[in-house]
């Protein structure tokens, strides 16, 4: 019971993670209907740019945690909103329209570039941080039961990701660039004559999903404390996973596959076995899509004829 | 109500089909008949839910309730049960899409080659024959090349045949896909607003085709169009759909005079006989 | 923007507009230092185990200054300032050369955006009207394809018979033979990919997934049951293609592009379970000490063979030596990838080939013509996927090892960027895209770790630029008027009213 209600936390921690990069994903496709293959590397930038603010936090001597982080996650939005909005500006908006595995083939070598370019500059090796925050609440230390804790730094993630949901529903849901948005999803030629500017409905989409990846790559900074050029390959998928779990198209249904593939993955683990629990997500990838490809909470797509 | 009441079992039977997606009743308890040798013209105004009984009909959408019933050759197919490749490919059914789809990079001849896929493809001992390079097979496709000379000949393609499919002009396209239609050899023939976009000569040439390949061919046409020049000069049989349901019936003469049919729309150029119609009702 | 220069924008007529011109080039460069800033500009290096940055300023402010005014350029070559900007761009490209930079790639960007914006006066300078429409452009690479397909028929031929006489031309060695090898491995890869991505139009991630079935069956195979190269060959062809059947359909039936990151994850979890299966696969460490192929079973390549065998130099009267196995290994991989290629040739002139393409073209409509399109799906798959393994057993008996590590992600990524850069369905396309990208690498190690950044480049330049391949042109199987040439359908298809 202690040691499933720590991996309940741990996984719950671990699912916020994934579903703020999963809502990245489901934006865009339910606006232009690819899989942004590279949001994985803009998680990763993410990651690169947490180590680096931080690092020059400390060299400049602002050392006062709670600023330090909102320093951090500033910083990190902007640049990786900066990266989201480039990405589609290069390699995809001039692909709309033509045929139909161009977008996705650019995506992949869009990918591949990104991944390389941080490895080039940054170099291969894994990158440590000290620990940011380190303060550790126990809740449950019976005699001879598993000690059960949350720390500072995993209440901060929910909360951020709380905040960030609730803040980012209200966007999508009030202003008018939601409803733009919304628009381009119905239809995207209905919208622009309209007047909708479609461009920059869909270049504030991938801002937002870049900028929210960066979150997430502030948080798995912090959280596991290591980082490489290479860790957005496999939380894109997971990502993605989630998001098509959710029910692609739908940010609730985003965040509640990032929180189930979460704790798919930290109960796996702690019961099955490490080594396979990549295997999981991709084998629930492949049945989702199969049985159930509307996801949890998406609305069923007709083959247009 | 039949022009043929003697003709037996028609080809195609559509028994209280409805199609609903989500809350929205596309389709409501639809039935009519088309009949062998004949063109059965499905109108209606937009959003009547043409298109959406012709999904139904190839199998691209399964139908909430109702039976489509194709018989021929002695045979019975349910189509509600089929999948879409099976209705082409057993039952016979063949179509040709509102928005053009044929292989676009593809030449013209080609287009027409893949049309007769499953015939092919046996004649080519499911491609290890082909690849052996038998006589079996190089005879075969001789004679497939042969049936879409005749098609080319028919939609007037013929010099065009080797160029891209893409490159071809719209009104060609058009052709070529019903010549494409016309090579799967079908029992059924669905045509989906097949005079869209054409100019008032290739609308003609078009319903010159269409009665061509219903007097020369065991065929059935069922058709969705707009045109009513080339509706009226070429149906046997009309059905009207409204908001998802059938409000009429009948030969063109009689339908045309239908009020119910006048009310829903056979607008404009109709104006006098309507409001004839109006007085006299 | 004041008044006056309002006026000058508007009475020199679209000409030139500067301040817009300034505003984009400023916008480029501003994006390009926001880019660079953290990930360049601040590297995180280790210094005595703790991690800490280390500027690097200038290489910023160079790139964004660089992509500025290459920039500007573009645009003023547009605009009808070809001639200046010729000038400038030529005198940058000379500068590239000479002057002292920070890091070399810095070097490389200064000259390939000066040569690039060179070639786009030219090109503004040659043709009086300043852009093509992608119509156009695309006939004219199609154009340019066909002729350049016309010409294939000639070097293709060409091209075989000096792959055939390689191994006796006096510079070929040992290191110019395990290239070669290595090469063709990469196209008949290519090739057998090319089915799936290039026919059928289905984008595979995880073909390495075949590749991996492939090597491990005859690796275990031969190890395990003491199995010939020559019977382990075509049951790990069966395997794999077993594999594909296995993998393909459940999944065949989604769209494009959930097809595609599904494959990607099928060819993970292959090779995490390669990794993780310990005592079936050797787990990390691999397989070792893999047998190596017999000549036909009839002898072997030794210097000394086992008693009651006969070895290839005695067979043949030869004086031993190493490189009798490398010229048959090199022959059997030429082999077997020419039996691939022939083998596309073949099946697009049949009907399922032909129904694959149409698949490419629209699947909905093979749909409405009787088409299942899952077992011809299935069938694409299945073939590929039993290349694939073939030439992962062939790289398995090479190597002699073989381990997890070399069926990564990356290597599908390698294999798909040779299809997408040749272009797709086109076989010559395969080969020229593996002599750029594995051959160069190869020759050049220092470029090697720019290897798969260039890729990743390619692949959205290409995409952006002509995605069909560069030198993509498709001529019909089958003609109802052969003796028309290509050129005239050509010409007709492109001059229509």
């Amino acid at each position: 019971m202690d040691y499933f209600l720590q991996q309940l936390i741990n996984g719950v921690t671990l699912g916020a993670i994934y579903g703020l990069v999963a809502i990245g994903y489901t934006m865009v496709y339910g606006i232009i209907g690819m899989i942004n293959f590279a949001h994985g590397e803009i998680y990763m930038i993410g990651a690169f740019i947490a180590v680096i603010s931080f690092l020059v936090l400390g060299l400049i001597g602002i050392t006062w945690v709670p600023l330090a982080v909102v320093i951090v996650l500033i910083l990190t939005m902007l640049f990786t909103a900066v990266y989201g909005w480039a990405v589609e500006r290069l390699a995809y908006r001039p692909l709309r329209g033509s045929f139909r595995l161009a977008p996705l083939i650019s995506a992949i070598g869009m990918s591949i570039f990104l991944q390389n370019y941080v490895q080039l500059v940054q170099g291969a090796r894994v990158k440590p941080l000290p620990p940011v925050m380190s303060d550790v609440i126990v809740l449950m230390d019976r005699a001879g039961g598993f000690r059960v804790s949350v720390s500072d730094l995993q209440l901060l993630i929910l909360a951020l990701t709380v905040t960030l949901m609730i803040g980012f529903t209200q966007v999508i849901a009030r202003t008018s660039l939601g409803r733009a948005q919304r628009a381009c999803e119905q239809d995207m030629k209905m919208a622009s004559l309209l007047g909708i500017d479609v461009d920059r409905t869909i270049s504030l989409t991938f801002v937002m999903g870049a900028a929210l990846a960066g979150v997430a790559g502030v948080m798995v900074t912090m959280y596991y404390g290591v980082i490489d050029f290479y860790i957005g390959f496999l939380a894109g998928i997971k990502a993605f996973t989630a998001a098509v779990l959710g029910g692609i198209g739908s940010l609730p249904g985003a965040m509640l596959g990032g929180l189930l593939i979460g704790l798919i993955e930290a109960f796996w683990s702690a019961y099955f076995s490490v080594e396979y629990k990549d295997v999981a997500t991709f084998v629930i990838l492949v049945l989702v899509l199969i049985f159930r490809p509307t996801g949890l909470l998406g609305r069923p797509d007709l083959e247009k004829v | 109500m039949n022009r043929n009441p003697d003709d037996g079992e028609p080809l195609l039977a559509v028994d209280h089909l409805s199609m609903r997606f989500g809350g929205l009743v596309a389709v409501n308890d639809v039935s009519f008949a088309a009949r062998d040798r004949q063109i059965t013209a499905i109108i209606g105004p937009n959003g009547a839910g043409k298109t959406t009984v012709f999904n139904c009909l190839t199998g691209f959408y399964a139908p909430s309730v109702g039976r489509l019933t194709v018989s021929h050759s002695g045979q019975r197919w349910w189509l509600e049960r089929m999948e879409a490749h099976r209705i082409a490919g057993a039952a016979r059914v063949a179509r040709t899409f509102q928005n053009v789809r044929l292989f676009g990079g593809m030449s013209v001849l080609e287009n027409l080659i893949v049309a007769q896929h499953i015939k092919l493809m046996r004649a080519s001992g499911f491609t290890l024959a082909g690849l052996l390079g038998l006589p079996v097979y190089r005879r075969a496709e001789r004679a497939a090349v042969e049936l879409a000379r005749y098609w080319l000949d028919r939609v007037g393609l013929v010099d065009v045949a080797d160029w891209q499919a893409g490159n071809l002009p719209y009104g060609a396209q058009r052709r070529l896909e019903i010549a494409r239609a016309m090579c799967s050899e079908p029992r059924l023939l669905c045509l989906d607003e097949p005079a869209a976009g054409l100019n008032p000569r290739e609308s003609a040439d078009l319903s010159q085709l269409l009665t061509f390949i219903r007097d020369h061919h065991r065929i059935g046409v069922l058709l969705i169009e707009h045109d009513m020049s080339v509706v009226m000069a070429i149906s046997d049989h009309l059905v009207v759909l409204d908001y998802g349901r059938k409000i009429s019936e009948g030969p063109p003469a009689v339908v045309r005079h239908d009020p119910a049919v006048i009310r829903a729309y056979l607008g404009e150029d109709e104006d006098e006989s309507e409001s004839e119609d109006r007085a006299d009702g | 923007m004041n008044p006056t220069t309002a006026v000058t924008a508007t009475s020199r007529v679209q000409t030139l507009d500067w301040s817009a011109a300034l505003k984009d080039a400023g916008l480029a460069g501003l994006v390009a230092l926001l880019l660079t800033l953290p990930l360049v500009g601040l590297r995180t290096i280790e210094v005595q185990s703790r991690l800490t940055v280390e500027p690097h300023l200038a290489e910023v402010a160079l790139t964004a200054l660089l992509v500025f005014l290459g920039r500007l350029g573009l645009t003023l070559a547009a605009a009808g300032l070809a001639r200046p900007v010729l000038a400038a761009a030529t005198l940058a490209l000379a500068a590239g050369w000479v002057l002292p930079f920070p890091t070399e790639a810095l070097r490389v960007l200064m000259v390939i955006g000066a040569l690039v914006v060179a070639l786009r006066a030219l090109w503004a300078l040659h043709r009086r009207h300043d852009r093509l429409s992608q119509q156009e452009r695309d006939r004219r690479m199609d154009h340019l394809g066909a002729r350049f397909q016309d010409a294939t028929r000639l070097i293709g031929p060409a091209a075989v018979m000096l792959a055939v006489a390689l191994p006796f031309l006096p510079f070929a060695d040992r290191a110019t033979l395990d290239l070669g090898i290595l090469l063709l491995t990469y196209i008949m890869l290519g090739w057998g990919l090319n089915i799936v991505v290039g026919l059928a139009g289905l984008l595979d991630l995880g073909y390495v997934a075949f590749y991996a079935v492939g090597a491990y069956s005859y690796a275990l195979l031969a190890q395990t049951f003491g199995f010939s190269f020559w019977l382990c060959l075509p049951l790990a062809g069966l395997l794999a293609s077993f594999a594909g059947v296995m993998l393909g359909f459940p999944v065949l039936r989604l769209r494009g592009d959930y097809f595609a990151i599904v494959t990607l994850g099928f060819g993970e979890i292959v090779r995490i379970i390669l990794l993780n299966w310990a005592n079936f696969t050797g787990g990390p460490n691999g397989i070792a000490g893999i047998p190596r192929p017999s000549f036909f079973g009839i002898a072997d390549f030794t210097a000394a063979p086992e008693p009651g065998r006969l070895a290839f130099h005695q067979l043949f009267g030869l004086q031993y030596t190493p490189l009798h196995r490398i010229i048959f290994l090199y022959y059997l991989i030429l082999a077997l990838a020419l039996l691939v290629n022939l083998f596309t040739l073949r099946i697009r002139r049949l009907p399922l080939g032909r129904a694959w393409e149409a698949l490419r073209e629209d699947d909905i409509a093979c749909t409405a013509l009787g088409i299942n399109r899952t077992t011809i799906k299935l069938a694409a798959f299945a073939i590929a996927a039993m290349f694939g393994g073939i030439a992962g057993s062939f790289f398995a008996t090479r190597q002699g090892f073989i381990s997890p590590e070399s069926f990564s992600f990356i290597e599908s990524a390698i294999i798909l960027a040779i299809v997408v850069l040749g272009g797709m369905g086109s076989q010559i396309g395969v080969v020229i895209a593996t002599l750029l990208v594995i051959g160069l690498p190869e020759v050049f190690r220092d470029l090697a770790q720019y290897r798969m950044l260039t890729f990743g480049a390619g692949m959205v330049l290409i995409m952006l630029w002509r995605p069909r391949g560069l030198l993509a042109h498709r001529e019909p199987t089958l003609l109802l008027h052969p003796r028309q040439s290509a050129f005239r359908r050509q010409a007709e298809a492109g001059g229509r009213p």
